[in-house]
């Protein structure tokens, strides 16, 4: 309980005492029903919570709102609004990030994670375009549109067939590649290091073998390092 | 009259030692001491000093496709506190920079709760009020360089943490005020920026010492850091602490956000991937010298620096100018805080001989901050985040400080 609650309590309890004249029997049940809340603010309508509850969960998808999308009409929104940063058929321009492909590549050196090769959800992609995508105009796409992203994304990534439709039964039953790889307990600390404080290891055998000087890949900032150049 | 400054500007003169002359040295007036200067609120929100204008946020271009969903860096090297000031606190963001107006923005709080509540700013203010010291840090701080050295930079190996002390209410308060049905586990936090940022967090932390917070280092928000409103959850990775906090959704499982799956995860060497990896594990790094702070010459240096944990406190920091071969234990500055920056210093006299700098730190549990070998063989080189590994300084004998990585 709050400090200002319990003050407001113990200023309860005194005017009891001094007034004497509530029964005593009462005094737990007002307390407890009016003065253990501040009562700031207005309660939340449910029109004012359906207009911003727009999560949906991913595991079973509950808060996905009606509506349906397929992968031919997924497709031409994307080419309308989605290819410039994404490419055409999710490659990704520039920085921008790759949507598909990258499967069995999580294990190499350079390993490409896309939605087929390491999201484990498929409501997630759903959830994530309806509540930032386009980049430029979020929260515009109809929850159809919506929907039919979903679906040209997920068949990109050869996980739902070209007839694929999206609904808000079909994607919480999406099983995506990477699902099982995911665990969801920190497994830290996973070192264990000794505070060795002398003699820790032979100073002859130390080298260098990875530096920063000579990549040219510092920007510009204070001090002597202002004579590099902006990248 | 005859004006010293005058003498001492038109000459590059010898003194009597044969020394040159130093303009500035007593006997010389200088210009500000011989006028008078600006009067008050000549600049009614201040400003550092035009000489400081190198004291800054900065970007790496090369690492985001834009600056809209990008990350800025503090400038360590430059600071001396463990307070962050507010202009160069790191900035995150996911879609921009929202200018919200105040008087337009609300909290929402339902899901699994009695009383759905829709909150102004000024209700939020009325609550009870607490002011805390944390740090926040980018998970992905450090992240560059899980490969090799990349950046000859204090700023960008580590600017991605900075400390404010932080004002608003408890959470927790918040939460008592709606009531958590029994079935309650889990919050969804949810910005007002276009990216509607969000992410799941579990009851037991936000009970515990979370804070909605309207105030940093006594003033409002700037909108960089989520005015008019954001969260602030001690000791976890930043991106947790949703700015422009626009909504609080109580549910009894988590929600599984792209924020928390194709991003913030770590990717192991095995191809499996951590989640829910919330912890800032303990770390510390040297910020004198460092590549921006060369030395000037063989002698006697305090050697500076900033240790941090989600943990609670930092306990020690050792520090080692051979490469980790010895190491001498730091003096801990006053304030050590919870969950706060801790600064560390420890003198040095350097004998001008090539040296590598290095520091330690250990926590409360007793967990020892490790070396980029440890962690790289537990997690190879392509989990981005958590990075909280030692950093060494090269330093050569001209002074000049190199990040290096040794083997």
């Amino acid at each position: 309980m709050s400090s200002l609650a319990n003050l407001r309590l113990a200023m309860l309890a005194a005017a009891l005492l001094a007034a004497n004249a509530i029964p005593a029997v009462l005094a737990p049940a007002m307390a407890g029903e009016t003065h253990q809340r501040f009562d700031y603010g207005t309660p939340a309508t449910p029109e004012q919570i359906k207009g911003w509850d727009i999560d949906a969960r991913a595991e079973d998808g509950k808060g996905l709102p009606p509506g349906k999308g397929d992968v031919n009409h997924g497709a031409e929104i994307f080419a309308d609004q989605c290819s410039s940063c994404h490419g055409m058929f999710g490659e990704g321009e520039g920085r921008y990030p790759k949507l598909a492909g990258g499967t069995g590549t999580l294990t190499a050196d350079r390993p490409e994670p896309t939605v087929g090769s390491y999201w484990p959800f498929a409501v997630t992609l759903w959830d994530y375009i309806n509540r930032a995508m386009p980049f430029p105009t979020p929260r515009t796409l109809s929850a159809d549109d919506v929907y039919a992203l979903t679906a040209y994304v997920l068949n990109l990534n050869n996980i739902v067939p070209a007839d694929f439709v999206a609904d808000k039964e079909s994607l919480p039953k999406v099983k995506m590649p990477n699902h099982d790889s995911f665990t969801w307990q920190d497994p830290r600390p996973d070192t264990a290091m000794k505070p060795c404080m002398t003699k820790c290891v032979d100073p002859s055998t130390l080298k260098v073998v990875s530096t920063a000087e000579g990549k040219d890949l510092t920007p510009r900032t204070s001090g002597p390092l202002d004579n590099m150049q902006p990248k | 009259m005859l004006k010293m400054a005058g003498v001492a500007a038109g000459a590059a003169m010898l003194d009597s030692t044969g020394a040159r002359a130093d303009d500035a040295a007593p006997p010389a007036e200088n210009e500000w001491s011989q006028s008078i200067g600006a009067g008050v609120v000549d600049q009614p929100y201040g400003k550092p000093s035009p000489e400081q204008a190198g004291v800054i946020r900065r970007n790496v271009p090369w690492l985001t496709a834009g600056t809209e969903s990008s990350i800025s860096f503090s400038p360590l090297q430059s600071l001396h506190g463990i307070i962050t000031p507010n202009s160069l606190f790191f900035e995150r963001y996911h879609a921009g920079r929202p200018d919200v107006e105040v008087d337009k923005h609300r909290l929402m709080i339902h899901g699994l709760v009695d009383r759905p509540l829709i909150l102004t700013m000024k209700d939020i203010m009325r609550f009870p009020s607490t002011s805390r010291i944390h740090f926040i840090e980018c998970p992905a701080n450090g992240g560059m360089e899980w490969r090799g050295a990349q950046l000859n930079s204090l700023q960008f190996t580590h600017g991605m943490v900075s400390c404010a002390e932080w004002t608003g209410v408890k959470l927790s308060t918040l939460l008592e005020e709606v009531g958590l049905k029994k079935d309650a586990k889990w919050i969804l936090v949810e910005g007002a920026d276009g990216a509607h940022m969000a992410r799941s967090l579990p009851l037991d932390k936000c009970l515990d010492d979370c804070l909605l917070v309207y105030a940093q280092n006594g003033e409002a928000l700037r909108p960089e850091q989520g005015y008019p409103l954001r969260l602030v959850v001690p000791g976890w990775e930043g991106n947790v602490s949703v700015k422009w906090l626009r909504r609080i959704k109580v549910g009894d499982k988590p929600w599984y956000t792209r924020e928390e799956t194709s991003k913030y995860t770590d990717l192991m060497p095995d191809g499996k991937s951590r989640g829910f990896t919330w912890l800032i594990d303990a770390k510390s790094v040297i910020t004198f010298p460092c590549p921006e702070m060369p030395l000037s010459g063989p002698g006697l240096y305090e050697i500076r620096g900033l240790a941090w944990t989600g943990t609670g406190k930092i306990k020690e920091v050792h520090v080692s100018t051979d490469g980790g071969a010895n190491w001498r234990q730091a003096e801990l500055k006053e304030p050590v805080l919870s969950k706060a920056l801790t600064r560390f210093t420890i003198p040095w006299r350097w004998d001008g001989k090539p040296a590598f700098l290095e520091s330690r730190a250990i926590d409360e549990t007793g967990f020892v901050q490790p070396t980029l070998a440890a962690l790289r063989k537990v997690r190879g080189t392509n989990s981005v985040y958590h990075n909280n590994s030692i950093q060494t300084w090269q330093v050569k004998p001209d002074g000049s400080v190199y990040d290096v990585q040794l083997g």
